[in-house]
This record gives C-alpha cells, structure tokens and sequence, in this order.
C-alpha cells in the first residue's frame, strides 16, 4: 500500500526533473526506504501513479541491486567481498559475520534482525574492510569492533529500541 | 605546489561556503563569468585536461563539441558513481570540499550554455548525498547557484540523483539510461551524448574530479596546470592506494609520477615488511603489473605503452603472498555480477570465465580450462557495445598471462 503521505511525496518527484520518466527510479528508492523493500503492489501502484507501464516499473525494479523486492532484516548488512576488502586478513568480513550470525549471503535471521548481502566495491578500498548496516557506512573494521556493533544492535532491541 | 584538489585537505570546515570561500573559493567562477563562453573553452583546452574518470577525454575538446548545439537545450552532467574497485577519490572531494564541485560544474555549464545539471550519485553514498545537499543549499542562498549566478544574467541549477547500485551506470550512455528511469544499460555509440544524450538532447558528461580541476585552472591559467605534470603530461591525478601497504589512503601526486615512488613512498611500501608480488594500477579493469614492471610513469600514454591503463588511478598492491587464481576469482565474481546483460558475449562469457576460475580455484579445472577463458577473453574484447566487455577481460587475461605457473599448479593434474 502506498499510502496519502508517500504518494504525495512521488507526485512531488514527478514535477521535479525535466521528464517524468525520471521519477521512477527516485519513486522505487523512496518506497523501499519507507517501506523497507518493494512490493508487487507497490509496483503495480506505482504504475498507476506515474502512468507507467507495470513491465517498466519491473525492468527498473529489478536491475538495480540496490533495490529490494522481498522482505530484509531490520538491519540490513552489505559487506564488501571485492578484492582491497578481501585482502588485509586471512579470513574475510563476509565469513565473520556469517559465523556469528549463523547465516549466509542473502539469508536473514530467524527472528527478523539481521540480513546479510555480499557485495561488490563500496568505495572503502583504502579504508578496507567495509559494510554497510542500512544506509550507514563503517570502515576499517576489526573483528571485535564488528562483534560490538551486532551485540549494540541486539541490545538496543532487547530494550525495546525503535 | 604540487597539490590542487587535497590542498586544503584538513582545512576545519572546508565543507562550508564560508570557509571554501576564505580560501579564495567561488573566485574562479567570478573570472570565468567575466569572459566569453568560448575564451572559458579556450583556458580548459588549452591546459590539456583530460578525463579523470578513466577514459581521458580531452576536456576542453568535449567542450567544443557542445557549441554547436547553442540554440538547444545542453544537459551537463557529474558521474558521481564511483564504482570501479580499487577507487576512492570522487568521494573525498564532494564530502570535504563539495563546493569546489559546484564551482567547477557551473563554470562548465557557462562554458557549453548548460542551464540545468545533474550529480549521478552511487545509491551506496548516503552520507556525502546529505553533504552536497547541503552544499548546494548554501551556494543557491548566497547567489552562486541558479538564477542569475552572481547577477550575471547566466542560470544554472543542479539536481542530485542517485544511483542504486549498478556498476555500469558509471559508463556514461548507461548513466543517462538510468537518469531516464531505465535500467542501466549502455546505448550504441555514435551518437555521442554530445550529439544525443539525456532526453535526446545535447549532453556534456564528466567525473567529479575532472570538474573539480576546472576552478584552479580558469584562476590560475592554463600553464600553471600544465607546468605540474612531470615531463610535459598535464596537472596532477589522485590515486587511491590500498591493499598490502603501510599507508593506504588518498594521494594527489602530478602525472608522470613513478609507480615505485607512489607504493614505497606516498603509500610508506608494502606491509609486514613483505615483498611486493604486483600492482593493479587503475582500478580493477586494469591490467595488472607485475613488481619487476612497476618502474613506469603514472600517466595515460606510459601505462598504455606498458599494457595497461591509468583508469580510475585506484592503485591496489599485492604482496608477496597474494594468491593471483584468486584475486582472478574475486575479478570474475565481480564483472559476472555487474554486466549488465545486455550483449550476449559479455552476460554468457562473463559466467562462464567465473565458472571455470572457480572451478580450477576449487582444484578441478582440468588442462584446457586456462586456453577457455583466454579464447573467451579474446571473444568478449570488441563484441560488446560498451567498453565493460574489453573492461572484464583485460584483467583476467593478464592475471592468467603473467602468472600462469600459480593457475596451473592448481589445476587437476
């Protein structure tokens, strides 16, 4: 569903660039922020909005890898694998995380917290290794500061957080 | 002086108008709107800038082809999607100094008659968005930026939009695809976005660095830019340095500048006190250079001469220890997840070079697997419309060329 206050904001989209076909991709990153991922709904909702076809909301929708189409964790964690964030120490970010949360590349964790995606290049090769938790970035990453962040973010639900 | 772009780095603030400004900040675009569009053109060639995102374009020469179109509406835009691995730099300027960004852009519009500009942005870059926003915010509020800039009669607004993780859309016709609410995959050139780009109107498309050179060369003249390349190659280049070295991180050294010299002594040489094995020298799509090949000038006709590139002038260092098959592995996984999928011998080649990498990584590649990706190689390079079918293969071929005896000890004997 694509309630008053979003639909409100992807009208402003489509009177803000030179073309409307420029809304789309703004409008598919705007709901998932709200929203968390997008639905066939949204999509199909979407296509009525900007009048656009369903088949090319889709094609856009589905290119991106930034853009998600099923539900994630509530914390989303997107770890570099490429190579300058492979490099520093004998195991990799991607496998740390993947012990200590007991799950692998595009899986979540049973209670809903954690997702966890590999990567391509995030732009930290001199500040390797480097995630990326929801839209936050953090860099040059020691193992035990990674442990901290996922054990600050338990506890932060444990306590009822937002 | 040998620095342009990190000469204020750690200047408290630099981030805002008021202390951009103190440093002689906005100046330039004072002077540029003084003179004629053309003589603005005629600095910029004349200083031999060239493209900094990895293709070197002469800058003022993709000017020139924009004057044509003056009775038309002209687009300018700023490649923003840093993507290439190994690359680090385009992220420095517009988090620390994003109004020398805008500076440079809105000289460059005035330059090819642009009104209305775009920064394609990388989705990943959430926290510098909020930086440029603000940035843009200020310039507008105190007359630098959109109507009448500086009551010279000349407009210019810029928008900002963001990627959503796609690689490919740091090619140029790709960008414009994804800027036109597509997916982003690259157009058939020609035409040129010059001739045809956003909307089907004329386009001028640059790197975030390249923009950036634009005010200290209308300040400071052609020559001035010109005079701090080593052995006549123009201005200075950032290099991104990682992997294997005491101190990673952002460098800005003139062009020319030795390999050597930037590994042992910028980057404070190869860690642990290890050997050095090799060096990719411009982000990932560049071939890679092995430590006996290091002794060569860091400029775009040197490293093409040496068989490789200066691309995005993202240095990643290898050392001794390095498993190449490996680093093969990683390159493979990485080009079979970007292409965009677009050109059946990049979307099938690129598979099935990972598959077979993987495979001899794994030790079953059997003794013909290394003439496969090789013979693949060669049918990629040149049968793809974008350059991300030469980009793919380049590096493999030559990870598998220079250190063929570590692909074949892997191999099922």
């Amino acid at each position: 569903m694509i309630d008053a206050g979003l639909k409100k904001e992807i009208e402003g989209l489509m009177i803000k660039f030179p073309c409307i076909d420029s809304a789309i991709l703004p409008s598919l990153t705007l709901i998932q922020e709200r929203k968390g991922f997008i639905s066939q709904g949204d999509m199909e909702e979407l296509s009525r909005i900007l009048k656009f076809s369903q088949a090319r909301i889709f094609s856009v929708a589905s290119f991106y890898s930034m853009l998600k189409l099923r539900p994630r964790g509530k914390y989303h964690l997107q770890v570099c694998t490429n190579i300058s964030c492979s490099l520093l120490r004998e195991k990799t970010l991607m496998e740390h995380l993947s012990r200590i949360l007991g799950i692998g590349d595009g899986e979540t964790t049973g209670d809903g917290l954690f997702s966890l995606e590999a990567v391509e290049c995030l732009g930290s090769c001199g500040y390797a290794p480097a995630m990326m938790i929801n839209s936050d970035h953090f860099e040059n990453l020691g193992f035990d500061q990674v442990d901290r962040i996922i054990e600050s973010l338990r506890e932060k639900e444990r306590a009822g957080g937002v | 002086m040998n620095e342009i772009l990190l000469r204020n780095r750690g200047t408290a603030n630099l981030h805002t108008i008021s202390v951009y400004r103190e440093q002689g900040g906005y100046r330039a675009l004072e002077k540029a709107l003084s003179l004629q569009p053309d003589d603005v053109i005629s600095i910029v060639q004349e200083s031999g800038l060239r493209g900094r995102g990895g293709a070197g374009f002469p800058a003022g020469a993709k000017w020139r082809l924009l004057t044509r179109y003056r009775v038309k509406t002209v687009y300018l835009i700023c490649n923003a999607d840093e993507g290439e691995p190994g690359t680090f730099k385009d992220r420095y300027i517009m988090e620390f100094d994003p109004h020398c960004l805008i500076e440079g852009m809105t000289i460059a519009a005035y330059a090819t008659g642009a009104h209305h500009g775009f920064i394609y942005i990388r989705g990943e870059y959430d926290w510098i968005e909020r930086v440029l926003e603000l940035a843009l915010a200020e310039a507008r509020t105190e007359g630098m930026l959109g109507h009448s800039i500086m009551g010279s009669g000349f407009s210019f607004y810029i928008d900002i939009y963001r990627g959503a993780g796609s690689y490919v859309c740091g090619e140029e016709t790709a960008l414009i695809e994804s800027l036109e609410g597509k997916a982003g995959r690259p157009r058939l050139k020609p035409p040129f976005p010059a001739a045809s780009g956003l909307y089907g109107e004329p386009t001028v498309i640059h790197n975030v660095t390249t923009l950036s050179f634009i005010p200290f060369i209308i300040i400071n003249g052609p020559d001035a830019f010109k005079g701090i390349g080593k052995n006549r190659k123009e201005g200075t280049k950032l290099f991104g340095i990682s992997g294997h070295v005491n101190r990673p991180g952002l460098y800005e050294y003139p062009m020319g500048t030795a390999l050597r010299e930037l590994i042992y002594e910028a980057a404070g040489g190869v860690r642990d006190g290890k050997g050095l094995k090799a060096v990719i020298p411009g982000g990932l799509s560049a071939p890679l250079l092995r430590a006996d090949e290091i002794d060569v000038e860091m400029d775009f006709p040197s490293l093409n001469a040496a068989g490789t590139m200066l691309g995005s002038g993202g240095i990643i260092v290898l050392d001794e220890d390095t498993s190449i098959p490996r680093m093969a592995q990683k390159a493979a996984a990485f080009y079979a997840h970007e292409s965009c999928g677009q050109c059946t011998p990049c979307r099938e080649g690129t598979h099935m070079i990972k598959f077979l990498i993987d495979r001899i990584n794994e030790g079953q590649g059997t003794g013909t697997d290394l003439e496969h990706i090789l013979k693949l190689c060669r049918y990629i390079r040149g049968s793809t419309i974008c350059a991300f079918g030469i980009a793919a293969t380049m590096p493999i071929a030559a990870m598998i060329v220079k250190f063929r005896s570590e692909f074949e000890a892997l191999l099922r004997s």
